[in-house]
């Protein structure tokens, strides 16, 4: 039987990897964007899976706003991508380094 | 209750949406020739927002079945974020017009109105569903601006770091925000006050924790300080100007009603994370500013350093404490827009910006004025007595030790006086040092006056305004505890 429990080991696991695949990344800016949907994903879990457990909608109209606003995120996030990447020509993470001190 | 007494009750944040509706109709139409007529509709729209604020919208409690709270405390500091927003708006077309030579896009003051509609929801929040979509409106909103000047690859750098941190910052609050509503059973905040009133599990205790920590983030306290640095650099300076003053006073808003309203029966548990936090932001605000040679990255460091000061208010946990953090708040926008409208004028004759404070070397000679309204700010910001600022830091204090947090004030004041070096530092660079070539003479009336009134209300002037500010305040902390 799959009880709350498990779900929100995996939502923990997915939350984890998100903010690992944030910093550890040393490579791309995209997969940046795609750790934060999987933080973002691994908070839908959580809230459904609560949802479910406490007989209760509000965790899971919660989820679709979640999932509406990571929408609007990934596609102001995408656009900044696009102009940073006109200008730099690169989208390394390596190369976000403008500015220091 | 009826649904218009619930929209009255919302109304500066329905006049703040439809007017950024109409507005960017408009300025889809008018293209960049009409920017200068948004961004003044914007500015009165913003006015009518304030307004409407004497209307039920500051004292008509609980809207949408407890999604919404109108009450003096939220009314308070949306008078401040609709000051600071109308601000970064006049700002910034002559900014844009010097450093571009091209008109600034009529997109600017359409952001800048929808994100104050988000500041005002985060505010007035009484739920976490109305929490999260007010931060995330008020975030959105500030990622595209900090990339604005879309040609210069520092903006979009400073916009991209703000965006990929940002994101962080909100997955963070919401993974609390879902352990929150999973262990309580609700996301009203006070059924979630009563859920942590009573004996509770430890998955309460860890919510908590992501959600300070999410807050943090978008206060830019230590340890979740280190994108301000560099977005503040990167970021158009009337951008800049604006995420030092509104989104500030939103986010402590927003961190002081979740921690009182919401999470007041465990103060003993958050209390230690907002010690914390305000230590190291006080500390770490001071020391890092010193080897600064940017003004922007000097000023980044010294906001980090004021949230910490403000942050000592709440981690009192009193009325008096929320006052205090309500009156910092107030002039330190005043401080930190001045020193931002001072920013504005270092330009070379082309009306690039420079931003090297070995620029403003002699300026006291070159130009008095200007030299002497920076000098106020400084000393303000520094704490030093004659100055307004030394009483926001006061309030702040009284509220921590009459709440017995001795140590707490003890340190906070001795890191006040490394903060006072680098403030000094500026001082002397104006006045003690070989004049640096002058900076041309600026020619609009808004900075100029913006700046006489700023520097007004930070000099010994702000004084007679503290019977007001102190009776207004204390009401509005008063509205969050309602016990009291």
């Amino acid at each position: 039987m799959i009880g709350l429990t498990h779900y929100l080991v995996v939502a923990a696991i997915l939350f984890t990897m998100g903010v690992l695949g944030i910093f550890l990344n040393r490579k791309n800016l995209i997969v940046i964007l795609m750790a934060i949907e999987l933080i973002l994903l691994a908070v839908n879990l959580n809230l459904v899976a609560f949802s479910a457990y406490l007989h209760d909608l509000v965790g899971q109209i919660f989820a679709m706003f979640v999932l509406t606003v990571a929408a609007g995120e990934a596609a102001i996030g995408l656009a900044i991508l696009v102009i940073y990447f006109r200008g730099r020509g690169t989208i390394a993470v390596d190369d976000v380094n403008r500015m220091k001190g | 209750m009826d649904y218009a007494a619930n929209l009255a009750m919302t109304l500066p944040e329905v006049i703040l949406g439809v007017g950024a509706i109409v507005l960017m109709l408009v300025s889809a139409w008018g293209g960049s020739a009409s920017t200068r007529a948004v961004s003044w509709t914007a500015v009165a729209v913003l006015a009518g927002a304030c307004l409407a604020l004497l209307g039920p919208a500051s004292y008509g409690g609980s809207a949408f079945d407890g999604l919404y709270r109108a009450d003096a405390f939220a009314a308070f500091a949306k008078v401040l974020i609709f000051i600071a927003s109308g601000v970064a708006i006049l700002l910034a077309p002559d900014f844009f017009q010097r450093t571009t030579g091209d008109d600034l896009r009529p997109e600017y003051p359409v952001l800048i109105l929808l994100s104050a509609a988000g500041m005002g929801m985060m505010v007035s929040a009484s739920d976490l569903l109305t929490l999260y979509v007010g931060l995330e409106l008020q975030s959105l909103a500030a990622y595209v601006l900090a990339s604005f000047m879309r040609r210069d690859t520092r903006s979009a750098e400073a916009g991209l770091k703000y965006f990929v941190l940002g994101a962080l910052a909100s997955g963070i609050l919401l993974y609390g925000i879902s352990l929150v509503y999973g262990f309580s059973g609700t996301t009203l905040f006070g059924g979630i006050a009563a859920a942590y009133a009573a004996p509770h599990s430890l998955g309460l205790l860890f919510g908590l924790v992501f959600v300070f920590a999410g807050l943090a983030f978008k206060l830019a306290a230590v340890p979740f300080h280190m994108w301000t640095p560099d977005v503040y650099e990167g970021a158009p300076t009337p951008v800049t100007a604006f995420f030092a003053s509104a989104p500030k006073v939103a986010a402590m808003g927003l961190a002081v009603r979740v921690a009182v309203e919401a999470m007041g029966p465990a103060t003993d548990q958050w209390r230690q994370i907002v010690i914390f936090a305000a230590l190291a932001s006080i500390v770490l605000g001071a020391v890092a500013a010193i080897g600064q040679t940017n003004i922007k990255r000097l000023l980044a460091y010294s906001s980090i350093n004021n949230v910490g000061f403000a942050l000592v208010g709440l981690a009192a946990g009193t009325p008096e404490g929320v006052s205090g953090v309500l009156i910092y708040m107030t002039i330190y926008i005043a401080m930190t827009l001045g020193s931002f409208l001072i920013v504005l004028q270092m330009r070379d004759d082309d009306g690039q910006p420079i931003e090297n404070i070995a620029a403003l070397s002699g300026m006291s000679r070159t130009r008095p004025g200007l030299a002497a309204a920076l000098a106020i700010f400084m000393f303000s910001l520094a704490g030093i007595p004659p100055l307004f600022g030394f009483y926001a830091k006061f309030a702040v204090f009284d509220a921590a030790v009459r709440a017995g947090l001795f140590p707490l004030a003890a340190v906070g004041i001795a890191a006040s006086t490394i903060g006072a070096y680098y403030y000094l530092r500026v001082v002397k660079t104006m006045y003690f040092d070989d004049p640096a070539p002058a900076f041309p003479k600026g020619n609009s009336p808004v900075e100029g006056g913006l700046i006489v009134l700023t520097a007004a209300f930070v000099s010994p002037l702000g004084y007679l305004a503290i019977p007001l500010l102190g009776g207004w305040t204390m009401t509005a902390a008063r509205a969050l505890f309602p016990a009291i």
